[in-house]
């Protein structure tokens, strides 16, 4: 690896002051460090927010469960409050990734870390959204490339939790030393064509300080579909959140961003799900604008069934998802 | 370039180190140290190979910068467990059920087994899958390992004593 300047914040001023000239933020630095090493990331001035404790706390307030943005995969899998006010985000933090991950790995960071597209990943390319001309997953190998969302660059978000998030409509809290900003949840991630060069709306002074879950889901489901049970990447996901204000269907691991299906979700409106074939109509219009390429036909039929799984689930029906 | 020092507890010997603060734990252990039995595998965290502790949770050594380890840390690397009870019987437990075939991954799979062993009580069935999920075996001897790390639950920690 390359040399750097390692700064360590103590304080939001701090890290205020050093994102202000120009350091890249370092959470839990599992992502980090691999860009570092490949040169992705090209920044030799490194800043450190691990010391600021204020972002590791868990709070459950009459409304919402706060979640600070440092803390880590293998805290939110075993943290009494958010298994019981957030059971999804429990059970998806604690199958993510590795127990070495999970040990470092923030909330933060699982949202905001950088596409694993290889493209992007391989110095060998200079991909569009690393400042290139063009996107080589339209021509290239794309099975792991997105199938909703259009382009211009066919990345999909890697955050497994991101999608729960945006089902539970959390809002992701950030902060730049002087001034505190909300983002409501499908006001966070951008899709390609509405920035390529990075994955949410945080501005380059601005870093997540915690995540606010609404405690307002009546019924929930999540399922994700991985070629290997555990330390693998999914391939289709689906978190199905229902309140008094109707379904939240959102896709993981297909799109730019968390991809909710939106003509799953009206559809559906306030029906709680008593009859299993809802489900598969449902899931059937969740997939419906799908715009595979060559390679990722099948993953079409992956996220149908990831979304009719989690709507079983949700609607009380586990079991039927199987058959 | 800036450095950081720092005073680590390593397998239970107190260590002072100087390095710059980006600096992978790994290179720290195995270069200045010469504590080479974590080894490198893929160095993307992908592998687990350099799996170590630190305090009680089991770390990817290739992808934590030395500087994030803050001072007072206790490290725990594959050289530390035959200080320990259950070192030593996970060490025969591995031996018993002949889990190491090349042997690259064995100090990081190893590690991973104590810091669940230590935990207390297995809570899961697949407990000890799930534990060993990210220390990833190229010669694929899962069963075996498996087998050890059973074989080592079964017998800890009543029956766990000092043997030397």
């Amino acid at each position: 690896m390359k040399a750097f300047d390692y700064a360590v914040a103590r304080n939001p001023a701090g890290l205020a002051a050093a994102l202000k000239a120009g350091y890249t933020l370092q959470a839990g630095g599992i992502d980090l460090i691999d860009l570092l090493k490949t040169g992705v990331e090209p920044s030799d001035r490194i800043v450190s927010m691990a010391a600021l404790d204020e972002y590791r706390q868990i709070e459950v307030t009459k409304d919402d469960l706060r979640i600070g943005a440092l803390v880590t995969l293998q805290t939110l899998a075993e943290d009494e409050s958010v298994r019981t006010h957030a059971p999804l985000v429990a059970a998806v933090a604690g199958s993510t990734a590795s127990a070495q991950v999970r040990a470092r790995a923030t909330l933060g960071g699982n949202c905001l870390q950088r596409p694993r597209c290889g493209y992007f990943r391989s110095a060998a390319f200079m991909c569009l959204k690393k400042g290139g001309h063009q996107c080589f997953a339209w021509e290239g190998e794309n099975a792991l490339h997105s199938i909703f969302g259009g382009g211009p660059c066919r990345i999909t978000h890697p955050s497994s939790l991101a999608p729960v998030l945006v089902a539970l409509q959390a809002t992701f809290q950030a902060d730049n030393g002087s001034e505190a900003t909300a983002y409501a949840a499908d006001d966070f991630f951008r899709n390609t064509d509405q920035n390529l060069s990075q994955e949410h709306n945080l501005a380059s002074d601005q870093w997540l300080t915690s995540v606010h879950i609404p405690l307002t889901a009546q019924q929930a489901g999540h399922v994700e579909i991985k070629p290997r049970a555990h330390y693998d990447w999914p391939e289709a996901s689906c978190a199905a959140v229902r309140t008094a204000a109707g379904w939240r269907i959102v896709l993981g691991h297909v799109a730019p961003l968390p991809w909710r299906a939106r003509q799953a979700e009206a559809w559906l409106g306030d029906r709680t799900l008593q009859d299993p074939a809802e489900a598969r109509e449902a899931a059937a219009l969740a997939v419906a604008d799908a715009e595979p390429m060559r390679d990722n036909g099948y993953r079409v039929r992956l996220a149908q069934a990831a979304v009719r799984r989690a709507l079983l689930q949700a609607g009380g029906h586990p079991a039927e998802g199987l058959t | 370039m800036n450095k950081v020092t720092r005073n680590w507890m390593i397998n239970g010997t107190p260590h002072r180190v100087e390095t710059p603060p980006l600096r992978r734990l790994l290179d720290v252990l195995r270069e200045d140290l010469r504590l080479t039995g974590t080894k490198e595998g893929c160095g993307e965290g992908e592998c687990g190979a350099c799996t170590v502790m630190v305090d009680d949770e089991v770390v990817l050594a290739c992808l934590l910068p030395a500087g994030q380890v803050p001072d007072g840390a206790e490290i725990t690397t594959v050289e530390g467990l035959e200080k320990t009870p259950g070192g030593r019987l996970l060490q025969e437990a591995y031996a018993e059920k002949g889990a190491a075939q090349c042997g690259i991954c064995i100090p990081g799979m190893i590690v991973s087994s104590y810091a669940l062993l230590r935990r207390g009580p297995l809570q899961a069935p697949d407990a000890i899958r799930t534990a060993h999920a990210g220390n990833i075996c190229r010669c694929t001897g899962y069963k075996k390992i498996i087998a050890a790390v059973e074989w080592a639950a079964e017998r800890w920690p009543e029956t766990v004593t000092p043997t030397e």
